[in-house]
């Protein structure tokens, strides 16, 4: 059973590796649109995927989730917010793609362009 | 919805939306009587009698984006279609509380699907918020409470990516507990 002494070990494992996550992403966020629509859509294995490649990979950056934006027939949608950037909509989303842009996006700093709401839209 | 763990999801949005600090979700199983029973209950801002009503009828919702406001209805309909009862009760400035009750010998019975991974997701994706998740079958139960983790973490965020590894665990077996 995970016991709570192991959850004590990690905070104190946390405290002493505060500050040295790559400071690159600070700021970053990636929210996963989480209304009616998107969940239908399929946003929460999204969300999951994202969560979890963010944590594997040690990055900086916040993954939240926000309402419906509007757009319910690109769902799942995922934002990407950088400060002093443009805002990045990818549309229909599936696990597989939010992994890439874990990869080429976040850790790469290259927009996926075919999964943008301006191409995935035309 | 496919699972009523993704209904739930959508219906603790309301909470999130609402303001809420602590939400609680429980889900508990009578394996003789088939009976299953779901609740979030929140200490958001709550709602009017006149709301209470409006957000089971599909053609209300707050957002201004659309609009239809499936949320509640869905998760009504899907008690409804098993033969049991969806019940709706707030209180301005005290909070909501929602609870739909199943039979889950029904041919119409969605499956529950994965409770686990939309606590989890709620958890780590609003680490500003408490939660409690309690899962009861019969006799045997399982309950997370974020405040008391929050007292042994100390300043460490529960999205953590250690924290939430963790959590994962420990909501497996847990639920594995319960569950048999």
């Amino acid at each position: 059973m995970k016991s709570l002494e192991e959850l004590m070990a990690i905070r104190e494992k946390a405290r002493q590796g505060m500050g040295i996550r790559n400071d690159k992403h600070e700021g970053t966020r990636v929210v996963v649109g989480m209304a009616t629509c998107g969940i239908a859509a399929g946003a929460r294995p999204v969300l999951s995927a994202l969560v979890e490649e963010v944590a594997k990979e040690n990055l900086d950056v916040q993954v939240g989730q926000t309402g419906c934006i509007g757009i319910c027939q690109y769902e799942p949608v995922v934002e990407v917010i950088e400060p002093d950037k443009e805002k990045v909509t990818y549309v229909k989303m599936t696990p597989e793609k939010a992994i890439k842009i874990v990869h080429k996006h976040l850790m790469g700093g290259e927009v996926v362009q075919e999964y943008t709401i301006g191409k995935v839209g035309k | 919805m496919r699972e009523l763990s993704l209904n739930v999801m959508d219906v603790a949005q309301n909470s999130i939306s609402a303001g809420a600090s602590l939400i609680g979700i429980t889900v508990e199983e009578q394996s003789q009587a088939n009976t299953l029973s779901i609740r979030i209950e929140d200490n958001g801002k709550g709602m009017s009698p006149q709301q209470v009503a409006q957000v089971q009828d599909p053609f209300y919702t707050t957002r201004t984006t659309r609009k239809v406001g499936l949320g509640i209805p869905f998760f009504r309909m899907a008690a409804q279609m098993t033969g049991g009862n969806f019940s709706i009760r707030s209180q301005q400035g005290v909070g909501t509380w929602v609870e739909a009750n199943f039979f889950t010998n029904h041919i119409d019975m969605v499956p529950v699907g994965d409770m686990k991974e939309t606590v989890l997701l709620l958890v780590i994706t609003n680490p500003h918020l408490d939660f409690t998740y309690t899962r009861r079958r019969d006799q045997a139960a399982f309950t997370l409470d974020t405040r008391k983790l929050r007292v042994i973490l100390g300043d460490v965020p529960l999205n953590d990516p250690a924290v939430s590894t963790w959590l994962r665990g420990y909501l497996d077996e847990g639920e594995a507990e319960v569950l048999g």
